[in-house]
């Protein structure tokens, strides 16, 4: 039974105008989102700004409230809650199984707190004593790669890989069943990007730990996930494990996000192809399918029906009209 | 694939020295954290630093100019002070008291003078400096004497006393009501915060000299000093809470989408937690930059206030009091040394000023 | 390398006051930009590469200054000017800008203001150069509007820039650099805002607008795949000096320098194997206040001499050549 599965997931914001505030539209910044995580395995949630992947994640961790959808997560074999109609009272208790990690270093660890102060919280707040609480800080920290000095001093004295080490500390501190990472790279330098992509795969061998991946760098996702959710305009287009996906995409957008990513290789020269037009505004998608506008092989069927996600022979699910049909090229 | 630590003692070093450290930097509001410490000072030893009864008045030494003391004399080291001498005008008759080097008077330091309680507890008489023998007309008039021969000097101590106090007792109350209702505000959101925000614009919207005139028009004449002086910080703070219930109200909808205040969220902690823990240390630094910025504003507001008129109302003595007296341009120009009750009030809101600028961007080094 | 130059910088070195004392952001920087040719210049944050545009341009802030070197516009010809020279504020330099040397900012709304339509903005900038007139201006504005891909230029140049997506922003940023029709251009981090497919299309118009106007472009990134892509020659710069500078390929083929060697590494691949590691530098990008004596890279370097490499830095890489600044070279020859 997979750790986590969420199930039509839906986030609406309403648009509001005039002093009545009367709702004039809403811009789905999630629709209808189904997938789900087996024990152990990375899934990578990746698409472009305002694709709804951050909103998923953060529906899961109930730091916003899904307008609709159910998110079954199982702590242990054989238990499983919805978290979705939970209260904040009710959730507290469940929070230590899923932890998040952050994009911005900087902004998400208190200034005003020293690191061990920081890592410690979470034992703290589970209850865990004092003599305990200490030993396994340093135990965190040894885990992350930081000195035992560390404990000691503020989050302004450490760069930003050091940072995100305290941050993935301060998740792993009640040892979670499941990890949420927001793009958890994106903020650093390549080099230390490196260490930071190493980090979290051997953690995860070591602790066994099921992953929400979020992120856009498709290089990136390319070295942790198992699996891999495209989202286009707050749907999932496509979903497959992740050499399949770079393979052989089974959705038109999922191929013109390869071929758009700037290979590191100068000899696949002028190999850049961009897809023409724009992202769709979630406010006001287009009808049918959101990449119809965009889509090289569009179809009229395209324009008025929207695709669901289905599953292919090859396993790849795609909410693609043209998905059995059409052969798309990925990375070779 | 440990990695290296910046070996600085900067990085053990806590928020406060950080902000003390940033503080240091800027010269200007290090400069005027002193000159505030000292007009604290002065507010505390009010009394020990007039050298004359404020309150006592002799026709006879009206307008006298500003006296200097004299610290050597032929015989040496020798601190006096003239006496006064009564010589009639003769143009217009008029018997004007003068001083006159010919009689000298000695200055000593904690001499005895008027009794008055120190800290309003412990009953005395000293004064750092004073005439070696009181003398019943003469005195030392530093900065001269108003029309009714009050020692202007003497009565500025006094006065910053009552000024500054003032300030302070407003903006605490300010303080009361601006994080109270900008932190419900803040924290509830929802038809609370559309409720208190409307009351706040309708209170910053109405014109706040004719809402004094009003308000000071109603207290009745027979409130004693103190119960003005009650009754006018009430009305000083009454506007003065709606600018720190905005601060408050910002810091806190600012700090709610802080990513370290989610994090704390995402760790299960409680509300209460989340509020002590994370949310009151980090604008608390906001809130003493947002005071030493009001605080002058509530001193200009009771000087104004007591300078038409509106404020507190003699024997109470206040810097807006003093420049009462020197609102009559044919005064000013036979006795410009009114004017200098002028001073302490520009130097002390330039301090403030300064002082809350320096610690507003020593608070926030990320912002 | 083919043509002559349109600017060389020369040995440049640019400091900062801080309140720790002067901080040195640039050491001996030398590069040339070449028409029709896009210099590359890659690194991580604090490297320097930035700054290196802003001093070229004179727009370095207040507390920075240029202690040494040349940043020569034509050199070789009867023309040759030291931009090094010149009073920041003066004419000549403005001249410079915009007529000479266009800027395309990461965030096109730094560049653009919320208040003024686009095409003001455009004719503003149309104008101040060599004025044609208001209404040949607007003209041209579309024009330009037209020529960085933006679709119904004849009505997107009334618009407000807020009224425009990312990308349209910076296709707007771009037209705006080329507003004065300059030979050469410097684009930083261009499409580091960008989403991935928004981030190609800029750089496909970047790549067609440079060969069409055969502009020398000065593309600053810390993406090695934009630098593979776009870049003729590519600069990779550390903590302020430039450690490799090479033609593209020999740089991604063979790189000469331990720096470059370990950050190509590092660099994730489309192609990984699931769950491959990636090779890493150790430590991180030391503070600029905190620079290492010696070669900058030697505390991270996995080649490191110790008692040489920390003792004095190496020679920086020869301007107009191909080449790396490394002890380790420098013994091979």
């Amino acid at each position: 039974m997979s750790i986590l599965q969420v199930k039509g997931l839906s986030k609406h914001y309403p648009i509001q105008a005039g002093f009545l505030r009367r709702e004039i539209g809403r811009v789905r910044a999630a629709d209808d989102v189904n997938f789900s995580i087996a024990r152990g395995e990375t899934l990578a949630l990746v698409g472009e700004s305002g694709c709804g992947k951050t909103t998923v994640a953060r529906c899961i961790l109930r730091a916003q409230q899904p307008t609709a959808g159910s998110i079954l997560f199982s702590p242990e074999e054989g238990q499983s809650i919805d978290l979705a109609p939970l209260s904040r009272r009710a959730l507290r208790p469940l929070r230590r199984h899923i932890q998040l990690i952050f994009q911005d270093p900087y902004a998400s660890l208190n200034p005003r707190m020293m690191v061990g102060d920081i890592i410690a919280e979470p034992l703290l707040i589970a209850g865990v004593p004092l003599k305990e609480r200490q030993a396994r800080v340093l135990e965190l920290l040894d885990l992350v790669g930081l000195p035992m000095a560390a404990r000691t001093r503020f989050p302004h004295a450490f760069s930003g890989g050091q940072r995100q080490r305290i941050g993935i500390a301060r998740a792993l501190a009640l040892q979670p069943k499941l990890i949420v990472a927001d793009e958890p790279v994106s903020a650093l330098d390549v080099s230390v990007q490196a260490q930071i992509i190493n980090l979290l795969l051997d953690l995860q061998d070591r602790l066994g730990l099921s992953m929400l991946f979020v992120a856009h760098d498709l290089g990136v996702v390319r070295h942790v996930s198992d699996r891999v959710a495209v989202m286009y305009v707050g749907r999932i287009v496509e979903v497959a494990p992740t050499t399949a996906l770079y393979a052989t995409p089974k959705h038109p957008y999922t191929q013109a996000l390869l071929a758009a990513v700037p290979k590191a290789d100068p000899a696949l020269r002028d190999a850049i192809f961009a897809p023409a037009g724009e992202v769709a505004d979630p406010a006001k998608p287009p009808p049918g399918c959101a990449f119809h506008p965009r889509c090289p092989f569009v179809i009229d069927r395209c324009r008025v029906e929207r695709p669901e996600l289905t599953e292919l022979p090859s396993g790849h699910l795609s909410a693609c009209h043209r998905a059995r049909e059409l052969t798309l090229t990925g990375v070779p | 694939m440990s990695t290296a630590l910046a070996d600085d003692s900067l990085a053990q070093a806590g928020q406060l020295r950080l902000t003390w450290l940033r503080f240091k930097r800027h010269k200007l509001a290090f400069v005027s954290l002193f000159i505030v410490a000292l007009f604290y000072l002065v507010a505390i030893f009010a009394d020990g630093l007039a050298i004359n009864d404020p309150h006592a008045t002799d026709a006879k030494r009206s307008y006298i100019p500003p006296q200097g003391i004299h610290l050597f004399d032929e015989d040496g080291f020798n601190p006096h002070v003239s006496g006064l001498t009564g010589k009639r005008d003769m143009k217009t008759f008029k018997l004007a008291y003068v001083p006159d080097p010919a009689r000298k008077l000695k200055v000593v330091l904690f001499a005895h003078g008027y009794s008055y309680n120190l800290f309003g507890l412990i009953p005395t008489d000293i004064h750092l400096i004073g005439l070696e023998t009181p003398q019943p007309v003469d005195g030392i008039f530093l900065l001269g004497t108003d029309q009714l021969g009050r020692d202007l000097f003497s009565r500025m101590m006094v006065a910053t006393r009552i000024s500054l106090s003032i300030g302070l007792v407003s903006v605490g109350l300010s303080l009361v009501l601006g994080i109270l209702l900008g932190g419900m505000s803040g924290l509830y959101g929802g038809w609370i915060d559309t409720a208190i925000q409307r009351v706040i614009e309708v209170i910053r919207s109405i014109p706040t000299i004719p809402l004094w005139m009003g308000i000071a028009a109603a207290l009745p004449n027979t409130w004693s000093v103190t119960q003005v002086y009650f009754a006018i910080t009430l009305i000083i703070s009454f506007i003065g809470w709606t600018e720190l219930a905005r601060v408050v109200r910002g810091r806190f909808l600012a700090l709610r989408e802080e990513d370290f205040v989610i994090a704390a969220e995402m760790l299960g902690a409680s509300q209460l937690r989340i509020m002590l823990r994370h949310m009151l240390p980090s604008f608390t630094s906001h809130v003493i930059a947002a005071v030493s910025l009001a605080l002058p504003a509530m001193i200009i507001s009771e000087t104004s206030l007591s300078f038409l008129g509106l404020g507190l109302r003699p024997p109470a003595i206040s810097w807006g009091i003093l420049l009462q007296d020197a609102q009559n341009v044919q005064v000013l120009a036979g006795a410009p040394w009114l004017l200098c009750a002028a001073i302490p009030v520009v130097l002390v809101i330039l301090a403030f000023n300064f002082l809350g600028d320096g610690l507003r961007d020593a608070a926030d080094p990320y912002g | 390398m083919a043509d002559r130059p349109l600017l060389s910088v020369r040995e440049l070195a640019v400091e900062f006051r801080a309140d720790t004392g002067t901080v040195r952001a640039l050491d001996s920087v030398s590069l040339d930009l070449r028409p029709g040719r896009v210099l590359g210049v890659v690194g991580e944050s604090g490297c320097g590469k930035s700054v290196t545009a802003r001093a070229i341009l004179r727009i370095l802030d207040r507390n920075g200054a240029i202690v040494a070197g040349k940043i020569l516009l034509d050199p070789g010809t009867t023309a040759e000017v030291d931009l090094t020279a010149l009073n920041p504020e003066s004419q000549a330099m403005r001249g410079v800008r915009g007529a000479r040397v266009g800027l395309i900012f990461q965030e096109p709304m730094s560049a653009l203001s919320m208040q003024y339509t686009v095409g003001n903005q455009l004719i503003e900038a149309i104008r101040a150069h060599n004025d044609p007139g208001k209404s040949v201006a607007r003209q041209r504005a579309i024009e330009l509007l037209r020529d960085a891909g933006i679709p119904r230029p004849e009505t997107r140049v009334d618009a407000y820039p807020f009224q425009l997506s990312g990308g349209l922003r910076q296709r707007v940023g771009i037209a705006l650099a080329l507003a004065g029709d300059p030979d050469i251009l410097i684009a930083d981090e261009p499409t580091t805002a960008l989403d991935v497919t928004t981030q190609a299309q800029i750089l496909t118009l970047l790549r067609r607008l440079q060969r069409d106007k055969h502009i020398a472009l000065m593309l600053i990134t810390h993406d090695m795949g934009v630098i593979a892509q776009m870049a003729d020659d590519m600069a990779v710069m550390y903590l302020g000096r430039v450690v490799e500078y090479a033609p593209v390929r020999e740089v991604f083929h063979s790189p000469r320098h331990p720096y470059t060697r370990a950050l190509l590494r590092s660099v994730p691949d489309l192609r990984a194997t699931p769950r491959q590691r990636l090779a890493t530098i150790g430590g991180a990008v030391p503070q600029p206040n905190a620079r290492p004596s010696g070669c900058p890279f030697h505390p991270r370097c996995p080649e490191v001499i110790l008692g040489r490499c920390d003792v004095a830095p190496p020679a920086p890489v020869p301007p107009g050549e191909a080449g790396a600044s490394c002890f380790l070279l420098e013994d091979a020859v």
